[in-house]
């Protein structure tokens, strides 16, 4: 019995003891260098997601509040990766900071409240989650204390974080109210598709969606993005959204599956809305970060095409795009964050003639917004494919269609931004940046990720294996 | 003493609901968009406790809800308040038509 408490929840454990060895660290009077300690801690995280792979234990703790299978413990792995990667980025940036501890402490408490969000078995508990993996998020975005765009940036995260909650927690009320029960399982056969219900299923979508920066709701996601920390940026959107579309993907196939015929037109509208605004807004961006943001927006558009598809090809080709968009998303914000913490700048003009001096970021930024465009070799094109593969199932090709020429309206903003890199003349480009060890071997695992992902056909029959709802 | 039908509490509560959303969206001062937020998460409470009261009352799952709505509630405005404080500190103002250097 205790081991079950133990291994069921081991993830979680792992999580709480590097948390507390870091506030023993923060509370001891240790004269520790900022180098030594991000090593130590790398090496933690480094532990941490090995240990994922090991003597995992499926099975259900407190009475079905918290449960645990091996779709759960994939996609904490990938979770628990990308915490790796951000971490390795961030090392520029966080070896001029003051207060590292504090960092890490936040940053792994919102991942252990991911992990309770995606394993829960009742709305409490994923509420509770959910909050946890939000709140400390709008501190970190603050971390560039002396900065006034970031204070700024998580004075908006926090409000529109705080009223997101509010719509859903109202939704979850009258589920609550129809039904008279929290646990998913007993909710699922009493959902009628009554007024009310409806009601609260928009309500609960309207929360989501806020999360997620699905477009009537995605008016935070390019300031925050912009005003926050490098690190912190790449973290917010491939983390903390692949965590929210992990358990969303739960939400719609096992809580609301009665329903799909409702969701499947909101779904529809809401992502045709997404790709679109998305893809215009990116158009006009000039600070890199921004770019990025809206990027991030037109690509959710794309996840909600794969996961109308309500069967275990969507849920597959939902978490195999989340694992690529990892891989190339980080790979993005790491070159980035390179030349922002040696530099300080941060617009698309700066970049030209990046190439003259920097050839090999040049060329591992390129192939990063190759696959994020979903340029054939790439794994972004493998993703994208699946995606709208899941999409047509349901036969509605106006929606795939559209899907697809957006992603050629996508190829324009993404290759704009390449050309300047590689073609434009500039008299003054960025100077040669040397890359420290641990940056460069997250750029190394990013792109073998981009490249293999796509390449190793095991992966993807791996994740379809294991999807099941 | 007479009963009060549930739908006028939830009446009650949507009305509350909904005056927290408006002044979300119409007031200008960050403490007090702070509190229209918490005036709607409230609202949830008010729900939660009437519908356990009225519909489930051999349940707890309700009540015990909005204690933790309570309780994450006061998280959230000690981590808005702080953030407030710190921009403060580099703006001299906490309106937010101020903090509007990053648009569109």
């Amino acid at each position: 019995m205790l081991n079950e408490y133990f291994f069921v929840l081991k993830a979680e454990w792992m999580l709480i003891a590097i948390i507390f060895l870091l506030l023993f660290l923060k509370v001891g009077t240790s004269d520790w260098k900022n180098e030594t300690l991000l090593y130590a801690i790398n090496i933690l995280l480094l532990v941490n997601l090995l240990v994922g792979f090991f003597s995992n234990l499926e099975g259900a703790l407190f009475s079905g509040m918290f449960h645990n299978n091996a779709l759960l413990i994939l996609e904490k792995n990938i979770l628990n990766l990308g915490v790796y990667l951000v971490s390795l980025i961030a090392y520029p940036w966080l070896k001029k900071h003051e207060h590292v501890l504090e960092f890490y402490i936040l940053l792994l408490t919102t991942l252990l409240g991911m992990f309770f969000m995606i394993s829960s078995g009742n709305l409490l508990l994923f509420y509770l989650g959910l909050e946890m993996s939000t709140i400390p998020l709008a501190a970190i975005a603050n971390f560039d204390l002396d900065k006034r765009k970031s204070s700024e940036a998580a004075m908006k995260m926090i409000i529109s974080s705080a009223f997101s909650s509010a719509l859903l927690l109202f939704g979850v009320s009258l589920i609550y109210g129809t039904t008279g029960s929290l646990v998913f399982t007993e909710i699922t056969p009493l959902l009628n598709g009554s007024a009310l219900q409806l009601l609260a299923f928009i309500l609960l979508l309207a929360g989501f969606s806020f999360k997620m920066s699905v477009v009537p709701f995605h008016l935070w996601t390019a300031d925050v993005y912009e005003g926050a920390p490098v690190a912190v940026t790449a973290y917010l959107s491939v983390i903390s959204k692949s965590a929210i579309l992990f358990i969303f993907l739960q939400v719609l196939y096992v809580i609301f599956k009665p329903m799909s015929s409702e969701w499947y037109f909101m779904l529809f509208f809401l992502s045709i809305l997404t790709i679109l605004l998305g893809n215009l807004f990116a158009m006009r961006q000039t600070n890199l970060k921004r770019f990025l943001a809206f990027s991030s927006i037109a690509q959710v558009g794309f996840i909600l095409l794969g996961l109308s598809a309500g069967s275990k090809t969507g849920m597959a080709s939902v978490i195999y795009f989340l694992l690529i968009y990892l891989f190339s998303n980080l790979a993005a914000f790491g070159v980035i964050g390179l030349v922002s913490a040696a530099t300080g700048k941060e617009s698309i003009d700066h970049f030209k003639g990046f190439y003259k001096t920097n050839p090999s970021l040049s060329w591992i930024l390129a192939i990063a917004l190759f696959s994020l465009a979903g340029v054939p070799p790439t794994a972004g094109f493998f993703g994208k494919f699946f995606l709208i593969m899941a999409g047509a199932e349901k036969g509605n090709f106006v929606w795939v269609i559209f899907a697809a020429l957006n992603m050629i309206i996508s190829f324009y903003y993404y290759l704009k931004v390449v050309k300047v890199i590689f073609m434009d003349p500039n008299n003054q480009p960025i100077e040669k940046i040397t890359v420290p060890a641990l940056p460069k071997l997250a750029l190394m695992i990013c792109l073998l990720g981009m490249v293999l992902t796509g390449l190793l056909s095991w992966i993807y029959e791996y994740i379809y294996t294991l999807s099941n709802f | 003493m007479t009963n009060i039908p549930l739908t006028n509490i939830l009446f009650l509560s949507t009305a509350l609901f909904f005056i927290g959303a408006y002044g979300l969206f119409t007031r200008r001062n960050m403490i007090t968009m702070l509190m229209s937020v918490e005036l709607m998460l409230n609202s949830v409470n008010i729900n939660f406790v009437a519908f356990n009261k009225y519909l489930y009352p051999d349940k707890l799952g309700g009540v015990f809800f909005s204690i933790f709505i309570i309780t994450i509630a006061a998280a959230e405005a000690a981590v808005a308040i702080a953030i407030i404080i710190n921009l403060y500190r580099s703006h001299h103002s906490i309106d937010v038509e101020d903090a509007s250097e990053m648009k569109y």
